[in-house]
């Protein structure tokens, strides 16, 4: 997604041809001179370890990576696309980054004569080898900004780098980017700078003014249930244990988690149903986290502030009439009108409902439930 | 006493008249706080059970002499509405509306950096001074008047802490939620700094997660400025490094922003840190006694 952004703003990067098949990564490679790079399209990092950049010397090399990511996926994701890049001719390999910075609220421009390396590392063991460069968000990015950045450069690469990150600053503010970083930065053999690779990091809260983006977005394969959660306005992330988290708040959730964990068992999922949790995101929520084979029991932890436990209840009532379940689900309700939703599950006296008082005891009982749990 | 808000806080509510805006606004007043406006554009002269409403947020302070606001408008046009109560003077910007785009944030951040406008949240509950006034959508109900004060990046995690005290017979001075956005109003530094100086504050309960810097950062803080004694929780221990936990600002990039390493952080300058939220109340009331 990166490099279709960086197409649009206009930062140079290598040619590149998208092929969806083995024999389209064949024919690009042959478009592009006989050599390539193959590169597996993912919304996640680290492919670069992982297998998922490939150098083919021909077309038939091409073909065979190609082949290989679309038949093995990657870390477990399906492959769909791989990018075929022409190789180019490397004299040296730099790093760049722009990102909101959080600890000050501001935009920070990071440049580095160092290409290749852990960023953090280097940060840590040589802070004066990156150079960092505040940027005010009502100045914007200045010709002094990028003086200072670029001249941690040698100075042949200078101009091109200055080209690239002004081109960069443009694509993060007009495309609400909260992070934008190349690595590597290259200056080639010709003198030309140009980004090889690269991450784009777009803040959800902006997509509103980028519709363009979130179909560029739904072309890069994400979890299927992580997907269907998303489209009903859920915040569901997937984890590796056997209790299926449900709760309001992001920050109760979380907690939810860490407490489970603490009771000997541990959490599949995360999952914020949001503020007034209506019968209806109730069953949505049930249904998402009941569609994972690994879920054994399901822990809702609810604290009513504005929500109100008598409507939680009555939801997770009508949640199982609708979507069933084979495994047991401890409620925990607290907060505004606590009591009458305890009161509502009591009485519907439902085979696989367990209720519990608080949140500790809830996780307690659900560890017990998976069969990980200590004794309580 | 307390911070941010007591019985001097005059409030107008931006976005009165939105289901939202008028169910908490009315409370709020319920509770006790002194609402004396809303505002929304083109409804001047109506009101809300008696409550003036007014075009512009400068007209509500030139008419009612507000000190504070409260913003539920949408996400679009939230940083403008917080732009808007600083130009016209309040003192005081609790802004509830979570979504708003970062880049927008980061802009009115470095407006509002340095005047006497002091913003808190987006995507935040507000703030709640027991028995004195109640600004936000914090449950009145769950919290008791007392000495503890309270700072939260979570608002539930407000909600659990606040009952597990209130269950304990231990009370609060002031609940600061101050939201989970990465670019953000005030912090834990600043929350820290306003309840060292107050008289009815007289240890601090400090909540975080995962996520950015801002434990680390007030955990130096604390060691160099802080006499009060500090109680700790940081939610996300389980949270796997680079996805997203609900927050914006919830994520783990890569060996930074761990929970481990906030607590660590925390424990470090003395401050103790609960592993649960029942621990935390069982830490405060030990160190109180």
């Amino acid at each position: 997604m990166g490099k279709d952004l960086f197409a649009r703003h206009g930062v140079p990067v290598p040619r590149g041809i998208v092929a969806e098949d083995a024999a389209a990564a064949s024919a690009a490679t042959g478009d592009l001179g006989g050599t390539s790079v193959v590169k597996v399209q993912v919304q996640i990092g680290g492919r670069g370890k992982g297998g998922g950049v490939v150098l083919a010397d021909s077309p038939a090399d091409a073909a065979r990576a190609a082949g290989r990511m679309f038949s093995e996926g990657f870390k477990d994701m399906p492959v769909t696309r791989v990018l075929v890049e022409e190789r180019v001719p490397i004299a040296e390999e730099f790093y760049t980054a722009l990102l909101l910075d959080r600890s000050t609220g501001g935009y920070l421009a990071m440049m580095t004569a160092e290409g290749g390396v852990d960023i953090e590392e280097l940060a840590r063991t040589r802070p004066e080898a990156l150079r960092r460069v505040p940027v005010d968000p009502l100045l914007g990015l200045r010709t002094y900004h990028v003086r200072e950045l670029t001249g941690v450069l040698p100075p042949r690469a200078r101009e091109g780098a200055a080209d690239v990150v002004r081109k960069l600053f443009h694509l993060l503010r007009e495309e609400d980017a909260t992070l934008v970083e190349v690595n590597p930065l290259v200056l080639l053999e010709d003198g030309r700078v140009i980004a090889l690779d690269s991450k784009v990091t777009i803040d959800d809260n902006a997509l509103w003014r980028h519709p363009d983006l979130d179909e560029l977005r739904a072309a890069f394969p994400i979890d299927p249930v992580e997907k269907r959660a998303k489209d009903q306005g859920l915040q569901y992330v997937k984890l590796d244990g056997d209790v299926g988290i449900i709760g309001n708040g992001a920050g109760l959730v979380m907690s939810t988690l860490d407490v489970v964990a603490q009771a000997g068992a541990r959490a599949a999922n995360f999952l914020d149903v949001g503020g007034g949790a209506s019968a209806d995101q109730m069953a949505t929520s049930l249904e998402v986290v009941l569609s994972d084979p690994a879920v054994k029991a399901v822990l809702i932890n609810i604290f009513g502030g504005i929500t109100r436990c008598d409507l939680v209840a009555e939801g997770i009532l009508e949640a199982l009439g609708r979507v069933g379940a084979e495994v047991p689900i401890v409620v925990r309700l607290d907060g505004t009108n606590a009591e009458e939703g305890r009161r509502i599950l009591t009485e519907a006296n439902h085979g696989r409902i367990v209720s519990a008082a608080t949140m500790l005891e809830a996780a307690r009982r659900a560890a017990e439930l998976v069969g990980g749990g200590e004794a309580a | 006493m307390s911070i941010l808000v007591g019985p001097d806080t005059k409030l107008v509510v931006q976005g009165i008249t939105g289901k939202e805006g008028t169910f908490h606004t009315l409370r709020n007043r319920a509770y006790g706080t002194d609402v004396v406006a809303g505002v929304t554009p083109g409804k001047a002269g109506q009101d809300v059970e008696g409550i003036p409403v007014f075009d512009t947020v400068a007209a509500a302070v030139r008419e009612t002499g507000a000190n504070t606001s409260m913003i539920f408008v949408p996400p679009r046009g939230a940083a403008e509405a917080i732009l808007e109560a600083a130009d016209a003077g309040i003192d005081l910007v609790v802004c509830i509306t979570e979504g708003i785009p970062a880049r927008d944030m980061a802009e009115v951040h470095a407006y509002l950096d340095g005047g006497r406008t002091v913003l808190v949240g987006p995507n935040c509950p507000g703030v709640i001074s027991p028995g004195q006034a109640n600004v936000g959508i914090i449950p009145g109900e769950i919290c008791a008047p007392g000495r503890v004060g309270l700072v939260s990046r979570s608002g539930t995690l407000v909600y659990q802490i606040v009952h597990e005290l209130s269950q304990l017979g231990i009370g609060q001075s002031t609940c600061v939620g101050m939201g989970g956005d990465p670019v953000h109003g005030i912090g834990f530094i600043e929350s820290l700094t306003l309840f060292e100086q107050d008289p009815g504050t007289d240890l601090v309960v400090m909540v975080g997660e995962i996520g950015g810097d801002d434990e680390e950062r007030a955990a130096r803080h604390v060691s160099e400025r802080v006499t009060k004694p500090v109680v700790g929780y940081i939610a996300g221990f389980e949270a796997p490094p680079g996805k997203r936990m609900g927050h914006a600002g919830a994520i783990v990039t890569g060996s930074r922003g761990t929970a481990a390493a906030k607590a660590e952080a925390l424990e470090s300058v003395g401050a103790k840190v609960g592993r649960t939220p029942t621990e935390v109340a069982s830490l405060v009331q030990a160190a109180l006694a």
